[in-house]
């Protein structure tokens, strides 16, 4: 069954070279079928995978440069196989929002490609391979499809976030240099003693903390962030939104927490005001824009903000009750996939809005909820579950980050609290200025939903009802891997 | 039939639930299908609340959970739980009936709107909503309920979607009232923390058993006044109380609904389910919490009520003086009257749903007039809005003997006088109860007598499918009182879990001539002042600026707007501006900092390595063109500098020697 | 007769050779030139080999006669090229041949 996973990466891959090589009407059928294989695959992972066990399952491991200590070593747990599901989840409907050229769909696939591998690999160096094989596709899809500023958003999202993973590489250089390994598992049994010692274990802190940080992205590393996903086209934010930026909150408890928890306790209080930064500055911010796309990226880092309260919470707290611990991991897995989910919905509507209009501007549009009543529906609750209103899935995974985190940081989480109250201002601001007053002149002439965006946006609707009336499917996924965690942080 | 109700409460909000979401895929065509659905679902959900409230009458301290796991995290479950009490019975019956009465006024008064399907849509869902929070035998149940209550408000505020002050509207309420939450929701996860479960009862092992409570320990008060918060915001207390007259924007039957009879009350109810909680610890019935609760409700009885007597919008007035009966329910609650406030509650939701239905029909009559001062003498043209308001009006005011709020403002009243840290309260709310009677005296004289004024030609009473509830509202009214006579104090002594006893001799009380006393004075000093007024306000020729100031709602709003608002927003600017400029400014300078090293490394290039290299290529080039010249292809050059070479050679050979 | 006399006839008639291939205009008498010089290096020869150690093999005069040989040779071939170069360019004039000039 290993094969899965090596399936999951080679298939898009494939696909991009069909894509690329098929005449250009099949560019769109054939990406999506990749999309749809992947989904199967995806699927018959979920069906495999055991969600009693906590440790890595449907391991393949194979020598690759045994000289530098890289394998081709894969495997899934839950949080994972998560992301798995998430990703397949995302790129069908991120495909499917806008028309396409060949390079587009090529590039989309093998930025998937990339984020299974990352999702999946065990050993840094395939981790790496893959955690920047994401990164040219991103550069190429806003550098060529881009909206203005497509230029130097694309340049300023590459170096950026290139800048940090070479950090990142030069801290487990370093690392390896000392250690001899890069293998996840074997350097995480190695964190609580300490991986380096002196002072280059928080240089090595450093560098792979600014490579997550940029990526995720975290208070003050974000700048990139609004101008990219203001810029990208519609499918490519929703990529971004909904699986990219994944990659680092995946790479903090992958990573970060494993290795350095050490380093992570004492420099805990600084963390954890740069995630209330996140939360609060981010939507302060948001609040502050007119344009709907830079709103939404705004509150997107804002949301992945509380994922890493929940995260620093667990991981800077000195002795780390197990309750608490599994609270605020389970809360921060559902909100990995949560917003992933609801962002990159967010990210649709705004689409199909900038498509209707031709403009994306708060004061653009108005009363539209007189002309367009289904799209107005179904975009609210892709807005309250965003501002998490019980009910929906959004809530749960704000529910549980919080109880876990106020347990173990409770003034930073109070704090952090205003988040929900501003978010829920900046969409009620956005929802009184798009739908409701009269109807603008501009407006006029809006289609409804049609069949080929319904298709899109009641089954992600459905979705997020689904997980916020029962979450347990879920968190079945991932309870025990949360169990182990937080046994081996605690 | 008892417990299999009790086993299946989560029936009695699952049915509007249903209703709501079959309405929702209804075409606009459907209309009547969708508001008998709506209909439907609520008459079910009366007949299961009453076949619950029937169950838990035989048993004192009757107290029927139902606990289930809703999905488990980590190796722990988080359990949610269906709760019936004699608190919670009570409420069932009268939100559901209550409800029932405004679906059918609403089908008269939504009758001519185009979305007719999709306010009984949201009706539905918002009975649905209050109905869990009612039933919830957890906080997080009843949290959930709660956002959805306010969601269903801020969905009906701002029905008239094209107006846009009521969308200005829904979105201050949901906004205010969510302020309040986020005090709850961090009571609530501190609770959770510290108890480590979040259901009301579990045999033993809920947060409010004992083992629960004591487990809080010191953190109780905190907990207690955060909680607090969410029920001042959603009950409209000082200072959150400025979304709810603003809330009046939406459909009256709204106004009827969320902003009298149910939603408001939901914070009441909220401390009342809490209420161990507020009082662990106490000494002589007074915690910290408590005393909190007290003041806090005080404060906004007394602040509403004197708007209230300056407000010429009739929903207004009205919305004002639930205000100020919502914070005589906290006042209650806080010393110790528990079951005072929730008969209050129950009381209030009756009479107060027939006011605002009332005013309802009144403004159906006028053409969507509101403004009392272009009514009047409207007594004859409507006699059943009339006389049904004016059961109302003597319900809120607390004539005593035949109406129910008399009764249960007695009970406060006796409450508060009873209160172990000050003599204040008591007095306040009397004094309370006098501008109560006043300012709706001064309402009933300028909508129902004098002369006609300005607007209302043609003012018609409305269609029997609004009177009649009307009427239903007004008899319960007067037949409430039968249960909350303190010589039959049934209903006071079902919600405290002891047994009643018949006592006539406890019908005639001091109080109760206390409280007579002040209605008449306070009817009789509006008679005084308000007969025969105008256009303009007699208090305002008197007093006009103490009288501008009430009329302002006292500058709270522009308060809130130029402190609190202002400096939000300032912040969200601020924000916006460190992050272009500050932070962005910050990676930029790193940019500019690595262009420079570039330029830098560029100048070099240029003018050392690359100027060097050029140099020796010119070099090279000029001896390749000096030599070149040489050339001049002649075989004796050629030969010239072979013998040269010799020459050379020759002297070269010669030096060697 | 001494080796000195004759190496001095030998050096007067190359220089007299090479100032002849050097100055003269025409193609006939650099070729002259040429042959002159070739005469100094033959006598030079015969005047190391007889002057030498004696006896000893003859290498002075074969080379010598070697060079005659070639030296017949060449002038053949020179005054083909002349005539050659004439009937191209129509003059011997060595001034005006410059097509070896890159």
């Amino acid at each position: 069954m290993a094969h899965l996973i090596a399936g999951l990466i080679f298939i898009p891959i494939l696909g991009a070279l069909f894509v690329s090589v098929a005449p250009r009407p099949y560019a769109r059928p054939v990406a999506l079928g990749s999309c749809a294989i992947t989904a199967l695959f995806s699927l018959e992972l979920w069906r495999v995978f055991n969600p009693a066990l906590a440790g890595l399952q449907l391991v393949a491991r194979h020598d690759w440069i045994p000289a530098i200590g890289a394998e081709l070593h894969l495997g899934v747990d839950g949080l994972s196989l998560l992301l798995v599901l998430l990703t397949s989840l995302v790129f069908p409907f991120a495909l499917l929002a806008r028309e396409l050229d060949r390079a587009f769909c090529a590039l989309m696939l093998l930025m998937q490609a990339a984020l299974y591998g990352t999702f999946t690999a065990q050993n840094f160096v395939l981790w790496f391979l893959f955690y920047e094989m994401s990164l040219f596709p991103g550069f190429l899809l806003i550098k060529i499809w881009g909206g203005p500023k497509r230029d130097r958003a694309a340049t300023k999202f590459f170096l950026y976030t290139f800048l940090g993973s070479v950090a990142m590489l030069l801290s487990f250089l370093g690392i390896y240099l000392v250690r001899g390994t890069f293998d996840f598992a074997q350097l995480a049994s190695l964190g609580k003693s300490g991986l380096l010692g002196g002072e280059a274990r928080w240089f090595a802190f450093a560098g792979v903390f600014l490579g997550l940080a940029v990526k995720v992205p975290l208070f003050p590393f974000h700048t990139w962030l609004p101008d990219a996903y203001e810029t990208a086209p519609t499918g490519v934010s929703m990529v971004m939104t909904g699986a990219l930026s994944k990659m680092g909150v995946y790479g903090f408890v992958r990573l970060l927490l494993p290795l350095f928890p050490n380093e992570i306790r004492i420099a805990g209080p600084w963390l954890l005001g740069l995630a209330v930064c996140s939360i609060v500055f981010t939507s302060l911010a948001a609040w502050a824009q007119t344009d709907l796309k830079r709103m939404v990226a705004y509150l997107s880092i804002n949301h992945l903000g509380y994922c890493m309260l929940g995260l620093f919470a667990v991981a800077s707290s000195a002795l780390i009750p197990p309750n608490e611990a599994q609270a605020a991991l389970s809360g921060v897995f559902l909100q990995v996939f949560n917003h992933g989910l609801t962002a990159a919905a967010l990210f649709y509507f705004v689409g199909l809005l900038e498509e209707r209009r031709g403009a994306r501007g708060l004061e653009d549009f108005g009363g539209l909820m007189q002309r367009t009543p289904l799209l107005c529906g179904w975009m609210s609750v892709a807005m309250f579950s965003s501002l998490g209103l019980p009910g929906l899935n959004g809530f749960v995974g704000e529910f549980l980050i919080f109880t876990g985190s106020f347990s173990l940081a409770a003034g930073y989480t109070a704090v952090a609290v205003l988040g929900l109250l501003i978010t829920a201002i900046v969409f009620l601001r956005a929802m009184q200025a798009l739908f409701s007053g009269p109807l603008a002149t501009s407006c006029a002439t809006f289609p409804d939903l049609r069949a080929r965006e319904t298709w899109v946006v009641v089954p992600v609707t459905l979705l997020m009802f689904a997980v916020g009336i029962y979450p347990q499917f879920i968190c079945g996924i991932f309870n025990s891997t949360v169990t182990g965690m937080a046994r081996l942080l605690g | 039939m008892s417990n299999w109700t009790a086993a299946h409460l989560w029936l009695i909000p699952l049915l509007p639930l249903a209703a709501s979401l079959a309405i929702l895929s209804l075409t606009k065509k459907q209309r009547a299908f969708a508001a008998g659905l709506a209909i439907a679902g609520q008459v079910l959900a009366l007949l299961l609340s009453l076949a619950a409230f029937g169950g838990a009458i035989p048993t004192p301290t009757y107290r029927a959970v139902h606990n289930f796991v809703w999905f488990t995290f980590g190796e722990q479950a988080l359990r949610l739980g269906f709760l019936l009490d004699p608190l919670a019975s009570v409420m069932l019956v009268m939100i559901t009936f209550v409800s029932l009465c405004i679906f059918v006024f609403s089908l008269g008064y939504m009758a001519k709107d185009e979305n007719f399907g999709r306010f009984f849509a949201y009706l539905s869902f918002f009975s649905a909503a209050m109905l869990g929070v009612v039933i919830a035998n957890s906080l997080l149940l009843l949290f959930i309920c709660w956002e959805l209550v306010g969601l269903a408000s801020y969905l009906l505020i701002g029905f008239w979607i094209h107006k846009p002050s009521a969308a200005a509207a829904a979105k201050k309420a949901f906004i205010t009232t969510r302020i309040g939450d986020l005090g709850f929701f961090l009571g609530m996860i501190w609770l959770y923390g510290r108890s480590g479960t979040l259901l009301f009862y579990d045999g033993g092992h809920g947060a409010l058993e004992t083992a629960g409570l004591l487990s809080l320990g010191g953190a109780a008060t905190s907990i207690a006044l955060l909680i607090f918060c969410g029920a001042v915001g959603k009950s409209g207390q000082f200072p959150l109380h400025v979304w709810l007259p603003d809330a009046m924007e939406g459909p009256t039957p709204v106004s009827a609904l969320i902003h009298a009879a149910t939603m408001v009350a939901a914070g009441v109810f909220l401390v009342a389910r809490v209420y161990p909680i507020f009082s662990l610890g106490a000494i002589k019935g007074v915690t910290t919490s408590l005393l909190v609760v007290v003041w806090i409700g005080v404060v906004t009885a007394l602040i509403s009520a004197l708007i209230a007597l300056a407000q010429f919008d009739i929903k207004r007035i009205l919305a004002y003086s639930t205000v100020s009966q919502l914070g005589l329910m906290m006042v209650s609650l806080g010393v110790g009257g528990v079951a005072a406030g929730i008969m209050h509650l129950l009381a209030h939701g009756f009479f107060k749903a027939l006011l605002f239905l009332g005013s309802g029909s009144v403004i159906h009559g006028c053409d969507e007039e509101q403004d009392i001062r272009r009514m009047g003498g409207l007594r004859g043209a409507m006699p059943v809005t009339f006389l049904t308001y004016a059961v109302g009006m003597m319900a809120l005011s607390g004539v005593p003997l035949f109406f129910a709020g008399a009764w249960t403002k007695e009970e406060i009243l006796h409450a508060t006088s009873l209160w172990s840290v000050s003599r204040l309260p008591h007095f306040l709310m009397l004094a309370g109860v006098v501008l109560t009677a006043l300012y709706m005296t001064r309402q009933m004289i300028y909508v129902f007598f004098g002369e006609r004024r300005t607007a209302p030609t043609h003012a018609h009473e409305s269609s029997s499918v609004m009177t009649w509830p009307l009427m239903v509202l007004a008899l319960c009214t007067i037949a409430f009182s039968l249960v909350l006579t303190p010589a039959w104090p049934w209903l006071h002594d079902f919600l405290l879990g002891v047994r009643p006893l018949f006592n006539a001799a406890s019908l005639i009380q001091p109080g109760l001539f206390l409280a007579l006393v002040l209605v008449a004075i306070g009817i009789g000093l509006g008679v005084l002042i308000y007969r025969g007024a105008g256009e303009r306000d007699p208090f305002a020729r008197t007093a006009p600026a103490v009288f501008r100031f009430l009329e302002n709602r006292m500058w709270l709003d522009e308060l809130y707007d130029w402190t609190i608002l202002a400096f939000a927003r300032f912040a969200a600017q601020l924000s916006d501006f460190l992050d272009r400029y500050l932070w962005d400014g910050l990676v930029r300078l790193g940019g500019e900092i690595g262009r420079a090293f570039g330029g830098l490394t560029k100048g070099f290039d240029e003018r050392a390595i690359n100027s060097g290299v050029n140099d020796a290529t010119v070099f090279a080039r000029g001896i390749g063109r000096l030599v070149a010249a040489r050339h001049s292809g002649q075989v004796q050059t050629y030969l010239g500098a072979i013998a040269v070479g010799l020459l050379a050679l020759l002297i070269f050979y010669a030096w060697l020697i | 007769m001494t080796l000195q006399s004759l190496l001095i006839v030998s050096a007067a008639l190359f220089c007299i050779g090479l100032l002849a291939a050097l100055s003269r205009r025409h193609a006939i008498f650099i070729l002259i030139g040429i042959e002159m010089m070739l005469a100094a290096a033959g006598l030079n020869f015969i005047a190391f080999w007889r002057f030498g150690s004696q006896p000893a093999p003859p290498t002075g005069v074969m080379i010598t006669i070697f060079a005659i040989a070639i030296a017949a040779a060449e002038a053949a071939v020179g005054l083909a090229l002349v005539i050659a170069v004439y009937r191209h360019y129509r003059t011997t004039n060595v001034d005006q041949m410059n097509q070896l000039k890159g």
